[in-house]
């Protein structure tokens, strides 16, 4: 089963659980975890596009690239994270919602 | 000092109207209750008279005219100019209106003491000089007319003064429309001129008379609606009916408005525009002149009351002089308004003396029932008022036409030219024997008045020690104007008592009519000359048998006054109800007026007011009713009030969706591009 087709099949249910853990999720944890799901089912896809479609060591520099990036953004948002429970004493996203009115 | 004439002519007119400001709004506030104020205009008015009098005598220029005129309205073709024209009969009327103004104000200072509205009175005084001297001056018929008007509303006020009373209040109402009939005449004469001349002064007026832009039945009609208005103002029968009842008013006012000046309006104008008369217009003017004086003397004859006999005889007097117009011895006319506003106006203060005294003397004993201007309860005043009594004696004698009097000039100028008129128009000989008939009557019945009042028994003798002589405000106009009853006043430089002829009568010379084919006013005055000596005795004898007859009946009661009333019978009691003319008028044009007003009232309020106004009304009360309802019902609730409600509805429904909430905003992406994602694929 070397077939591109599983690989996008893997990388759109990695995607699809990454969406649906970001729409559901009420920790903001679990939510960061999420969309690092959705990161990595785009990387699977690039590096299977550099192995079977015509990208070549593209794809595999802009999968690096989307890690680095992937780190940086979990570090951003868990400062954000651990900046709202000193605030609110709670992670939950929905409580995060002082902007409003 | 002519050119100043001008100037001495608006002080003239204008001082009183400040009077008359300051006393209706200050009034009250000032001290004594301002009379001082009024007082001082009047005598300032009258001194400038003075002084145009003076220097008309010094000029002695017979052709002396003055006259200042400005645009008063201008609406391009159509202007009317206002001004003055001042010639010799403007300053001779001025000094008329002036000096009894003057007498009445100080007269009235005592008899006026203490009432309640003494400083509106004088007010009411100044407003009536300020009228008449826009008469005496005007150039032009609707400055006249404008200052007529005014001359009414100050007569208005001035008799209804104690309008408490029914009969003041009454007697008011009736002078002032009984004047509007005569005034409706006057003005659609003044409208009958301007429509074929195009212009209200005199001058241009008699211009278009004498180029015969006006003439024949249009100029009759014209000159009769100007008489109409002397009708009215000076009370010529039919319209006499006012002035009798004018005597409600305060005597002083009856001295200035209802015998000297006021109804002296109307000659004074038909002297004015006398040169536009024609022959018929004249012709109608001396019957009704004519008729005029003997038919109040006739009434005057049998009336009790000192004023109601007074006011006859002034009616009587006023006809006199308007024979003289219709005769067109105008001069004449203008002549005895001079003289007899110096007697009447006297006699009337006269009456006044004695009806203030007699009011005094029932006020002390309480008597409040007593008529005080009943001459059947005076009697023997003469020891106790001898001011009073001399006064009215001679201002009588020049009433009655003696010689060596005032009236007896101007009276026998006015009958001289009568007969000369009947000598030339031997129809209408009549005329003459209207004169010298009112003329025996006015010697009678003044004579009977001052035997009555002043000579016999005291009728109520527990009066007569409480009457006494009036105080100097009153006697000293009484004496003053005595004095100007004698006639060398008015034959300066000659003095011929037997002659009018004077400083007046070589002043006033009459012009020629303008109207074509007239005859010429030298024809008139050579043909009035011829009949002087006949007119002359005739009027003598005339008074002398009235005097006879009144101090028979009732001064050496040879005769007896209830047998010859028994003897004439009807005619008596003609003359006692002044010929039913009230009670006719009442009957034949006030009762069936009545009736046509109720009708047509009827027809306003039941028919048209009720069915068409009030019904018109409901209809809209319905009809807005029903717009009304679909406006707010439809319109505002179902359209206006729809779209908010719409709105907000659907504004509750969608705010649902945003909840703030990213992650639902999320799902809503994920949503829709799974749908696209779907319909993408087929």
């Amino acid at each position: 089963m070397d077939q591109l087709t599983n690989y996008l099949f893997i990388s759109s249910a990695l995607f699809s659980l990454g969406v649906f853990g970001v729409i559901t999720r009420r920790n903001g944890i679990a939510v960061l975890m999420g969309v690092e799901l959705i990161l990595n089912a785009a990387n699977l896809n690039f590096v299977a596009f550099s192995r079977f479609g015509g990208m070549n060591l593209d794809g595999h520099i802009f999968g690096l690239i989307v890690i680095v990036l992937a780190a940086a953004e979990a570090a951003v948002a868990l400062a954000i994270i651990i900046n709202i429970y000193n605030n609110l004493n709670t992670i939950n996203v929905d409580d995060a919602s002082s902007l409003k009115q | 000092m002519e050119q100043y004439f001008i100037k001495f002519s608006l002080l003239i007119l204008f001082l009183p109207l400040a009077a008359f400001l300051v006393q209706i709004f200050f009034g009250r506030r000032l001290p004594r209750q301002g009379d001082w104020v009024s007082i001082g205009a009047i005598a300032g008015t009258l001194i400038l008279s003075l002084l145009m009098f003076a220097s008309m005598l010094t000029s002695y220029n017979l052709e002396f005219s003055k006259s200042a005129s400005f645009t008063w309205l201008d609406m391009g073709e159509f202007s009317i100019r206002l001004g003055f024209l001042i010639d010799n009969i403007t300053i001779i009327m001025l000094l008329v209106v002036a000096l009894i103004s003057t007498c009445t104000h100080i007269f009235s200072l005592e008899y006026m003491a203490g009432d309640i509205r003494y400083s509106r009175y004088f007010a009411y005084l100044g407003l009536f000089t300020f009228s008449m001297n826009g008469i005496v001056l005007a150039n032009n018929l609707i400055s006249m007319y404008i200052f007529w008007e005014l001359v009414g509303v100050s007569s208005f006020l001035l008799i209804g003064h104690w309008f408490e009373k029914d009969s003041a209040a009454n007697a008011a109402k009736k002078a002032f429309l009984t004047n509007r009939v005569g005034d409706i005449g006057f003005f659609i004469g003044i409208m009958l001129l301007y429509t074929a001349i195009g212009s209200f002064a005199f001058s241009d007026i008699f211009e278009g008379v004498a180029s015969g832009k006006i003439a024949g039945t249009v100029l009759t009609l014209a000159g009769i609606g100007l008489f109409m208005g002397a009708m009215g103002k000076s009370s010529q029968f039919p319209l006499h009916i006012w002035l009798p009842d004018a005597m409600e008013g305060p005597t002083p006012v009856s001295a200035l408005m209802h015998a000297a000046t006021m109804v002296a309006a109307g000659v004074y104008m038909s002297v004015r525009v006398f040169p536009l008369f024609t022959p018929d217009a004249l012709l109608l003017v001396a019957y009704i002149g004519g008729f005029t004086a003997f038919f109040a003397a006739s009434i005057a004859l049998t009336q009790t009351d000192i004023k109601k006999v007074l006011a006859y005889s002034t009616v009587s007097q006023l006809g006199y002089m308007i024979l003289a117009v219709g005769t067109g011895v105008y001069t004449a006319a203008f002549f005895h308004l001079l003289t007899h506003a110096m007697f009447k106006a006297n006699l009337f203060y006269g009456s006044g003396s004695v009806i203030h005294a007699m009011h005094h003397a029932l006020h002390e004993k309480g008597d409040h029932k007593t008529d005080p201007q009943d001459m059947r309860n005076m009697g023997g005043f003469k020891s106790k008022m001898p001011v009073t009594y001399w006064s009215m004696l001679i201002s009588t004698l020049a009433i009655a036409g003696v010689p060596l009097f005032s009236g007896f000039l101007s009276k026998d100028a006015i009958l001289a030219g009568t007969l000369a008129f009947a000598h030339h128009n031997p129809t209408h000989l009549l005329l003459p024997i209207f004169g010298f008939c009112a003329a025996l009557f006015t010697a009678f019945y003044m004579f009977r008045l001052i035997f009555l009042t002043f000579h016999g028994e005291p009728q109520m003798p527990e009066l007569i020690d409480n009457i006494h002589e009036s105080p100097k405000e009153m006697t000293s106009p009484l004496i003053l104007l005595t004095s100007l009853s004698f006639f060398i006043f008015y034959t300066l430089p000659y003095m011929n008592p037997l002659s009018s002829h004077g400083w007046f009568t070589e002043l006033v010379v009459a012009k020629n009519s303008f109207v074509p084919g007239s005859i010429s006013a030298k024809e008139i005055a050579e043909h009035a000359h011829h009949a002087h000596h006949v007119a002359m005795y005739i009027s003598i004898a005339v008074a002398f048998i009235g005097i006879l007859f009144a101090v028979l009946m009732y001064y050496r009661k040879i005769l007896s006054s209830e047998k010859w009333a028994e003897f004439f019978g009807r005619l008596y009691y003609l003359s006692k109800n002044k010929y039913y003319f009230d009670e006719n008028y009442d009957r034949f044009l006030y009762q069936p007026f009545f009736r046509l007003s109720n009708k047509v009232a009827w027809l306003d309020w039941d028919l048209y007011d009720k069915y068409f106004v009030n019904g018109f009304g409901r209809f809209t009360d319905w009809l807005s009713q029903v717009t009304g309802r679909f406006d707010f019902e439809g319109i505002d609730q179902g359209l206006v009030d729809g779209t908010g409600r719409i709105a907000d509805s659907l504004g509750s429904t969608f705010r649902k969706l945003q909840t703030g909430q990213l992650q639902n905003y999320l799902l809503y992406v994920t949503a829709g591009l799974i749908i696209l994602t779907i319909i993408q694929s087929f």
